[in-house]
Formats: C-alpha cells, structure tokens, sequence
C-alpha cells in the first residue's frame, strides 16, 4: 500500500475492483465502513460476482474477469474527454509534458520492436527524446503531440463506453456511472482510494492492470494523499515482507537486482543502476544505489567482503535468464534438471497451476524438503487419496523429508503488513512434539552444510564458508540479532556527509537508518529500505503507543513503517507546487519557508524547494511516470489483451492471443484451450471464501465446519441451460484436468453480455485438498493454465476456460 | 446497581481472590457482593497474556494469546484461547471468522510434530530423528551442489550459480526468519528461489 489500513477512514470514495476485501480482509474493510459512515464515502466494487463487497457498495458494475485494463482506459478516456483531470497535478507531478522518440508508436496491439519469436520486444524507442543538455525534453503546453499526454490521450481513444460493454460485458449505463464517480475524485479536495489484491494479479498482464488503475490515480491526482493511494491488500501476513527482504530469484533485499552474467564486475553492474537525473535538480534516489549494494554484501560476507575482492560480487549467483520463478522452477523439474526442492511454509501442490504438472515435476525430483507447521498436500504428494490425488507411490522415486516448524504463537519476530507497518510479535506457546523454529532450522542447515565442506572441501565453499554469522548461538539465531542485522551497523564511525565533525554513528553502534549507509564498506544492512527498524532508540517495530495527533489515522509511533517510519509513500504530492496542501483538511506535510514539516515523515528532503524538487524521488524525473519507457516487458502504456483462454477474440487486436509478451513455455501452449472454445465454452475465476484462509484454515475445525464441503458457483441461467440442479453434482473440466464438486446456483452470479454474445461465469473457490480437518476436496488448480504474468509470473488463476455438465455424483 | 466495572478492574480484584472485599470496598451494596460472587471466576485471571499478530491475511489484527504457563519464565505453556487486541489501531479487538478460530490452527490435529522421511517408491512416512534428517537434508544438498555448481558460464565468466536445487520461501515467517534464509539460500548459490508472492 502507499497508504495504510487506518487511512481509509480519509477517502471520499473507495474503489474495489481485483479485490473482495470485505471476504478476504475483513477487518480491514471495517475502515471502508467508517469512511462511510462518518464522511459520508461511496464504495464501488467491479466484479465478476456480486460479492460481499459488493452487497455493501453504493455501486455494483460487473465485469468480466480479465478485462480490467479495457475498463479503466475507458475511465480514463472519460477523464480526458470531459476535463476531469486535475491539471496542476498532472501537469507538474507526472511525466505528461516529456516528449517521446519518434519511432514509438502503438498499432494492432502491439508496440513498436515486438519479436513474435521471442515474445519479447526491442524497446529502445520506449523513451524521452533527450536534449543536448542531457536532460529529458519537456513542453509544458501538452501541445506538441509526440509528448506523453497527447500519446496516452490517442492510446485511450479506441475505449468507449460501448468498447467496455463489448469486452468486459458491462453494460454502458452502468460503466458511465462509474466513470462519472471515479471522475469527481479529479477534484484537489476529492480522494479516491484503490483497492486490489489477487483478482488483479493473477492475469497474464497483471502488472498491467495495477499501472491502469496507478495511472488513474495520478491523473486524478490521488497519489500521495490522505484517503488516496493505490492500496495492494496484499494475501499473506508476511507476503509483503519476504518480498520486501528481497526471497525472489532475482532481488537482493530492498528492490536491489541480482546481477545477470553479462555484468561480469562490480562497475558494470552499477553502470545500469544509481541511475542519474533526468531532469535538473531531481533527488533521484538511486543514485545512492551502491551504497545499499555495498552495504548488503557487508551484511552477507562482513570482514570477507573488501574493497579489493569487489565487496565479493563474484560470489552472488549471477543470473542467465530474467528469473527462475516457481513456474520455470516446476517446468525444469517436468524436463528432468532438477534434483531437489525445499519448500518452507509453501504448498505447491495445491498453490502452483496445472496440477498434473506439478505432480509430474516433484516426482521427478530426488529429494523434496518439507518446513511447515502443517501435514501439506506437498509433503504428501505421493500418497494415494483415491481421486483427490491419485497417484501410484511405487512409481515415485523422490525422498521427502517432512521438517515440522513452530507456528506464529510460538515464534517471536517481526510481519509486515499490507500498511507497511513491522509490528513486532511474542512467542505465547510451547511448541508441540519437536517442532523447532525456522530459525533453527535454516541455521542448523547452513551450519552442517558449512561443516562437511570444511571437512571434505567442495565446489567453490567461499561463500558459504565466509558468510558472516557472528551469533550468540550458531545454531539458532535469535530474532533480536537478525533484526538488528536487517537494521545495519556502524563498522567505523560514520560522519555526517554534510558536515564531516558531526557523527551519525559510532564504530560498532546500529545505524540511525539508511541515510547514514556507506559504500565504502563502513556500514553493513541486510535491508536498507527496513533500516531504523531496530536503532540504538530499540526495537521501534514494538512500539505500542496508540496516540494519533488530530486522528489524520497516522498512528506514528504504533510499530515501524517502512521506509524510515513514512506512513503515507509520495507524501510530498499531498502539496502542491508551491508546497502548499492541496486540500488543507488533508494536510500531510507542508513546505514552511525553510523546511517541510506535518503529520508525517517527508518523503522528500526536508530542505528540498518545492518548485526545484519534485515528489517522485526514486524515479530519476522526479515526477510519476504515465509513460514509463522500457521499465515493463509489455509496454510503456496497459492495452487489452484476453487471457490466454477466452470466450472471445480481443476486440481491439484480433490478431494477438494473450499478453504477447508472457513467457509461455513449449507444450503449455498446446494445453491452452483455443479463443471461444466449443469443446471449453465457460469462462472460470477461481476465489476465496470468507471463512478460509488460502488452504491453512482446512487444517482447523471451527473452519472446517463453517463452509465444510467443496462447491462450484454458476449462475441460474447456466443451470438452466444445462440441467444442473440447486446442491447437484457437477463435473468441471479444462483442457488440463477435471473436478468434481456440489453445484451452488446462486444469483451472485449473471450471464455477461460480450460483443453480443451470453459469457457464462463458472466460480470455484479454493480451500480444499486431502489433508486437514475438512472434507477431501479439489482447488482450482487442477483446470488452471500453467502461464504467468509477462513481468512478475503470477500465473493466470482468474480467468481460464472449462466445461460443465451434471453428472450421478459419487454413491453415499 | 448498573455500575460499570472495566474487565481489567474486574479481574484485578477477582485475581486478588478477594472479590467481595475489594467490590465492597469499591462501594457496592451487599446485593452487587452477593452477585459478584455468585459470578464465575472469570478463566483467564491465571493466564499469561502474549500479544501477537494474526498469521493469516495481511490486515495483520493484533492479538492477544492467553495461556496456562508462561514460556518467559520457562515454563510449559498451553495456549488456552485467543481473542482480538482491543488497543490495536487497524483491527480495535475484532477478528473475522478466520482470526476469531485462530486457536484451531495452533492445535490443529495435523500439526506436525516429528521429523518424518518418505524413502523412494514408499507408501509411507517413517519417524526419523532430527539429527538424522538435518544430516540426510545436507549430504543431498551437497552432493547436488558439488555435482551442478556453474562457476563459470560458456564465455568463461564467473556465475557461481546453483540451479538443480531450488528455495521456496513461506508467506508468513518473520522478516528475521526471511532475512536469515535469504542469508544460507543465496551464499549456497541458488537461483532457483521464490517466495508465495506470485500465488
């Protein structure tokens, strides 16, 4: 979130659309009922099925999932057609004005160097025309009509009101008076909030659809306000912080990138990194990029990591391919090159797509290492459950070895929510049987793998062998000691930059926050972005003090918010360019003459001028980005594309199947159900109940009661069509796999009327499996296609094609 | 009569185990004593209180865990019962249907307690001891790594990779934990590692 849960209570108008929060994050959702109750805020939900969200909203569109992108370029073609821009915004705060190379263009649905090839695109045209000066080249007038605002406005032409209906089946008035809603937040005393969780990123052009929806908020001039913001509900508890911490194939901690293999040293891998301003004055806050970089592998490898060995760059794994996510993780498994697999709290074989290829790829695996508090479906993967999984365990050879982990109520540590907030939590219970803790668990692995190649030497130890674990006790280190580590230290004193007799810390102390990071390798930090979360003032991520002056819902001292305890990101844009708050009710911070001062911390330098600096510090324009060059796989600006499986061609570019640039691998395509199958007619989403979490809740009993058995959701009129009775049996199938389930036909779900033709909607919630304390059941992911999103590979789960038929159900 | 009492000054004097006194000292008549007495002991006065977050979605509610021992002081502790954390900004005390049944999930039947290993082509998991399995875990790893470590890519430059053994990394461990397995995955050399963020 750039906001907070609390914030909420600040907006006029809340938008949920790839979300269900009132299901999914129930007690988040209570602060959308306060901004409705006490301001007097409406609540939108667009939705394929008439959710619990939705049961309270003052507005219900529905949509057709996997059309997002078509909807909300529509909303913003409103915008620009009826002056619903918040000009001095969008004019001084985004990169509206900066023109763009003459070879750029957009035709048929695809953009300028596309390779069908290699599903991939040459983007050097997706850039500013760069000035003499070296800087990017702007008009102020948006009149030269190669500058971004004129391209977007030419971009968004094509989606009219009757385009959506068309593509997302939402009928016109319907969307008009969204459209009509969403533009009032134009105004600079109006905010809109976004909310989203999965319902947008699990789409082969996920990615995409959040920019739709950023790129709204910017023109709305949402961004970096009280009520406002683009608010990721995010699913887990500590989703947020494994990412922030950097557990990705291809991130260091703090949205540093690992290097790729063609950036052999240190000085060529900072070369496309620190990246300069592009326009004068601007903070661009990468340029400090070495200094997080080095201070990491200080973290890593400590006295080992020098100036002369690189800070031991060469000892980071560098990269041959763009990631090895979990997608191309199980695929090579399926071609037989890989031997092993741990998984720490991580299901696969319910949470991966296409089951019968994860079935396939860990059977194929020599050994496969289990850590969780819970009997997983992985951990049994090989175990015959009859038709909920089966398979022949003298068929598969791979070792599994179960480790059983402590729960939350018996760990102690820190979880970043969804807020950003650190919030530090106590261990209450003793764990059962010989659960140990994770941290035992990594360290003991680590310990005895150092141990035998000590003792037996091995391929290229070094890292291993040097990787600094300074810890009271080896064997496990305490949270305290790896919080602290995260926080970063002083490794000799470090000065002040500006004023070299003033110390920021002394030799050995833990640094006030990463402002005081070095790249000189005096400071070390495993996060920067987390640093000041553990001080020499304690562990300010166990701060409980609720006061909240003038209740602005900042709540500043309850935890740690990253970074450096901002609680709303971009906060300077709550000013405008005089530094003066847009709307003086939702003053965040304020430009006093000399410095900026408010309810939060400035996400700028206190001492920037705000007619010299702009907001978007970490961007090298210092403004926000409509246009956003080469930085994604699939375009500088979102276009419709359909899911990869459709009950229909893409209105817009009938020629392109899917997200042109998503990474398919050979042989899923031919596992692709064809456009507007016959043999897969409906259209499917996957969801999950408000009773269940993901597939732990299956293992208690309380929520194994409350919604006990399997279901699928299909509408009256497609029961109707096809015989299928209230609570009958039902057989779904896609071209991957088949389930069967209870039919619940409700009204929760209408036909959607697209390009003229009825899309029936098919909703199977995800829950079940054949472990746990509820009824043996099927997820979705035995029908789901095995493609991700062409940036990050979440895979496609909300929208996908099967069949449906009743059929005699199993004998009683 | 209608006196409102907090749950806090209530089970400080019902902890004390003189609650008629305190009550009556507090000014009630002999009715409220009577009543008050007449009321249960309310069954957390003896508990130890451990604030927690829920692990569940990312609203991230406070909690507070009660149980019968307190771990603090070393000893066995049960926890008996969980409810939400009333001075909690975001959740205020509420919890939702999946908070609200969170003891379930730290006594679930299906907690695991014992190291188990499947051996090839079995149909079964055998008990094994930890020591067994840490080792057993490592000596796969190495020879894999040993065997499949990449230190130097086609052109001959330094990659120092691991990719025929991969990570999966949780969704709900602590960023200590997180930062601590990022620490042992990527010194090991691996690139074949992802977390729950994408699913």
């Amino acid at each position: 979130m750039t906001n907070s849960w609390t914030d909420i209570k600040n907006t006029d108008l809340v938008i949920i659309m790839g979300g269900n929060a009132a299901e999914a994050h129930p007690c988040g959702f209570k602060w959308v009922t306060e901004a409705k109750a006490n301001r007097g805020a409406k609540l939108i939900v667009v939705d394929p099925r008439f959710t619990r969200s939705a049961s309270v909203a003052d507005l219900y569109a529905p949509i057709r999932q996997g059309t997002d992108i078509a909807f909300l370029l529509g909303v913003i073609n409103h915008c620009i057609r009826n002056d619903k821009v918040q000009w001095d915004y969008v004019k001084a705060f985004t990169n509206a004005s900066y023109i763009v190379k003459d070879g750029f263009a957009y035709k048929d649905g695809l953009f300028t160097g596309y390779n069908e090839a290699k599903r991939d695109y040459d983007k050097s045209t997706w850039d500013y025309v760069i000035g003499p000066d070296g800087y990017a080249t702007v008009d102020d007038t948006l009149t030269n009509p190669r500058c971004v605002w004129n391209l977007l406005k030419e971009h968004v032409a094509v989606y009219t009101p009757e385009m959506v209906e068309r593509i997302c089946g939402t009928p016109k008035d319907k969307f008009l008076k969204v459209a009509e809603m969403i533009a009032e937040c134009s105004s600079p005393t109006k905010a809109m909030t976004s909310m989203y969780a999965l319902g947008w990123t699990q789409h082969s052009k996920g990615s995409q659809n959040i920019r739709a929806m950023a790129m709204l908020q910017l023109i709305l001039g949402n961004i970096g306000i009280r009520g406002g913001g683009m608010n990721a509900l995010r699913g887990h508890s500590n989703i947020q912080g494994l990412t922030d911490v950097g557990l990705m194939s291809n991130l260091l901690p703090g949205y540093l990138t690992l290097p790729n293999e063609k950036e052999i040293d240190l000085e060529t891998y900072m070369s496309t990194r620190g990246f300069k301003p592009l326009r004068p004055n601007q903070m661009s806050y990468w340029q400090n990029y070495r200094k997080f970089f080095v201070s990491f592998q200080k973290a890593m490898w400590g006295a080992a990591a020098t100036p002369e060995n690189q800070f031991a760059y060469d000892w980071l794994p560098k990269l041959d391919v763009p990631g090895y996510d979990i997608l191309r993780a199980l695929e090579l498994m399926t071609q037989g090159k890989m031997t092993g697999y741990l998984c720490q709290g991580f299901n696969p074989l319910l949470a991966a797509p296409n089951r019968k290829k994860v079935t396939d790829a860990l059977s194929k695996l020599k050994y496969l290492v289990t850590m969780d508090p819970l009997d997983t479906e992985t951990a049994r993967f090989w175990e015959n459950h009859g038709e909920f999984n089966d398979v022949d365990p003298s068929q598969i050879q791979t070792e599994v070895i179960q480790l059983p982990s402590t729960c939350f109520a018996e760990d102690e540590g820190s979880l970043t929510n969804s807020s950003r907030w650190l919030q530090w939590h106590w261990p209450g219970g003793t764990p059962p049987g010989e659960a140990r803790t994770d941290n035992w668990i990594m360290a003991q692995i680590h310990v005895r793998l150092k141990e035998l190649y000590r003792k037996e030497g091995g391929a290229f130890p070094d890292p291993i062998i040097n990787l600094d674990w300074a810890y009271a006790d080896a064997g496990e280190p305490t949270a305290e000691e790896l919080a602290k580590e995260i926080n970063g230290k002083a490794l000799a004193t470090v000065y002040d930059a500006a004023d070299p007799t003033k110390v920021l810390a002394e030799a050995g102390k833990l640094l006030p926050g990463f402002a005081a990071l070095r790249d000189d390798g005096s400071t070390s930090s495993g996060c920067w972005i987390y640093s000041g979360c553990f001080n020499e003032n304690g562990n300010n991520m166990a701060r409980r003090d609720t006061s909240d002056p003038d209740e602005t819902g900042a709540y500043a001292k309850w935890a740690f918010s990253w970074p450096v305890n901002r609680r709303i990101l971009y906060n300077r844009a709550s000013a405008d360019v005089n530094g003066k708050a847009w709307d003086p009710s939702r003053k965040l911070i304020e430009w006093d003459g000399a410095k900026w001062a408010g309810y939060d911390v400035p996400d700028i330098a206190p001492t920037a001028k705000p007619t010299d600096v702009g907001p978007f510090i970490m961007n090298p324009e210092g403004v926000s980005r409509l246009f956003t060059r080469g930085l994604m796989r699939d375009g500088p600006f979102p276009a419709h594309y359909e899911p990869f499986e459709s009950p229909l061609d893409n209105l817009v570019a009938p020629k392109v199947r899917g997200n042109p640039a998503a990474r398919v691998f050979k042989g899923d395509f031919e596992q692709f159900a064809e456009t507007a199958s016959k043999e897969f007619p409906y259209a499917a989403t996957s969801y999950r109940l408000t009773e269940h979490f993901h597939y732990w809740t299956k293992h208690c009993r309380t929520n194994a009661v409350l919604q006990p058995e399997f279901f699928v959701e299909i509408s009256e009129e497609l029961a109707a069509e096809k015989g299928i009775t209230k609570g009958g049996w039902v057989r779904v199938w896609s071209k991957r796999g088949s389930i069967q389930a209870k039919a619940v036909v409700t009204k929760r779900i209408k036909p959607l009327i697209c390009d003229g033709k009825p899309v029936h909607v098919v909703g199977i919630p995800l829950h079940w499996g054949f472990t746990g304390a509820a009824r043996k059941g099927f997820g979705p992911n035995s029908l789901t296609p095995f493609v991700g999103d062409a940036n990050i590979e979440t895979p496609e789960y909300k929208a996908f094609l099967v069949n449906i038929e009743p059929i005699a159900g199993p004998v009683a | 009569m209608n006196m409102e009492l907090s749950r806090r000054q209530f089970l400080g004097a019902a902890g004390a185990g003189v609650a008629a006194t305190a009550l009556g000292a507090l000014g009630f008549g002999d009715i409220e004593a009577a009543h008050a007495e007449a009321i249960r002991t309310f069954k957390l006065v003896n508990t130890t209180e451990t604030r927690n977050t829920c692990p569940y979605c990312s609203v991230a509610c406070g909690v507070i865990m009660y149980s019968k021992g307190d771990r603090t002081k070393g000893e066995q502790a049960e926890i008996i019962h969980i409810e939400g954390d009333t001075d909690h900004p975001t959740n205020r005390g509420t919890l939702c249907p999946k908070g609200a049944a969170l003891l379930d999930f730290v006594k679930s039947d299906t907690r695991l307690k014992y190291p188990m290993i499947r051996k090839p082509g079995s149909d079964k998991f055998e008990r094994v001891n930890w020591d067994d399995a840490l080792d057993r875990i490592v000596r796969l790893m190495k020879d894999d790594r040993d065997a499949n470590f990449v230190e130097k890519n086609k052109d001959g430059v330094t990659v120092n990779r691991w990719i025929t053994t991969g990570f999966l990394a949780a969704s709900a461990t602590t960023n200590e934990t997180a930062w601590e397995t990022y620490k042992v995955v990527r010194s090991a050399g691996m690139l074949v590692f992802d977390n729950q963020a994408r699913v």
